[in-house]
């Protein structure tokens, strides 16, 4: 009773975190662009495509996220835990490239400035009260990020039995902060250590999807759900050995 | 926007590949095999972390020229 109610937790937990994390990352993106088109084209517009935005994608979370139910489960761990894998293993190799500096940090400042330059060129159009290049330019980059947290709700919530909702709260919660933070500073959130965010996220994402491809396919993994823990350990421990050897490896650079 | 939600999942495109393609070799592999319940998860997860060791190192080499 007690290991079920551990790897219970363990499942929650993570879920939860994984969620919180991912999303965390991308609503810091998307909040960069939109303070950039409130800063030039005013917060009204800003706001309103970006909160239909997010009307839309709360809609297709609500939408979809129960359909999944319809599916056998091993078909969607395996499908989902496949696409889990590729997002993972994709965030997971580029923080180990540019924790080692073989590829440029994402900076919000120079992505704020950038986004700001081309509202200020960009041509005005009205709608009513509004201006629709702001709403289009908030609209799209919220959709855009917000795609992503969309995945990432339905793939982690579609782990199993229960976990969708503790996703999107994760992912809520995580939309909150930042759009707290975006209201309290009026600037980007630069100093958010988005590197070791997108880690930290690699290396949850891609224990979910190893763990779930292989319980689709019927492999009975040591410990139960605890065996995630050992697979986010796993992949936590490659990736910290691969930083310093692509850093510095002689065998590298001779090629 | 179906070439970014394409980007989500695929930016290196042997790096993808090599993903799907040790799945395809375990889930096929694996499940022919007597016992391979309990080695099955442990093959995927030591072929996927060779896969992203390659491809890591793959790329350190070529932008270290």
């Amino acid at each position: 009773m007690e290991g079920f109610a551990a790897a219970g937790w363990t499942r929650l937990g993570t879920t939860v975190l994984a969620s919180f994390l991912a999303s965390l990352v991308e609503f810091v993106e998307a909040l960069t662009v939109v303070l950039a088109v409130s800063s030039v084209r005013g917060w009204k517009s800003a706001l309103t495509g970006a909160g239909a935005a997010v009307a839309v994608l709360a809609a297709l979370v609500v939408a979809l996220g129960p359909q999944l139910r319809r599916i056998p489960l091993d078909l969607i761990q395996m499908g989902v835990g496949t696409m889990v894998l590729l997002f993972g293993l994709r965030w997971l190799r580029k923080a180990i490239l540019r924790a080692a500096g073989r590829i440029p940090l994402h900076d919000e400042d120079a992505a704020f400035a950038k986004n700001m330059a081309a509202m200020q060129s960009g041509v005005v159009g009205r709608m009513g009260a509004l201006d629709r290049v702001a709403v289009a330019a908030a609209f799209n980059i919220t959709m855009l990020e917000g795609t992503e947290v969309v995945f990432i709700v339905i793939a982690v919530g579609a782990g199993g039995a229960g976990l969708l909702l503790p996703a999107s709260v994760g992912a809520a919660a995580a939309m909150i902060l930042v759009t707290a933070l975006g209201v309290a500073l009026h600037r980007p959130l630069a100093r958010v250590p988005e590197n070791t965010l997108k880690f930290v996220v690699g290396v949850l994402l891609s224990g979910f999807g190893t763990f779930w491809v292989g319980e689709g396919a019927g492999f009975t993994w040591p410990g139960g759900d605890v065996a995630i823990l050992a697979l986010v350990a796993g992949y936590v421990t490659t990736a910290l050995s691969l930083v310093p050897l692509v850093r510095t490896n002689p065998l590298v650079a001779r090629g | 926007m179906a070439r970014e939600v394409w980007g989500l999942f695929v930016d290196d495109g042997s790096f993808a590949a090599g993903i799907v393609v040790w799945l395809g070799v375990v889930l096929l592999g694996f499940t022919r095999l007597a016992g391979s319940v309990r080695w099955g998860g442990v093959a995927l997860f030591a072929g996927l972390v060779l896969v992203l060791i390659e491809n890591v190192l793959r790329y350190a080499r070529k932008s270290g020229k």
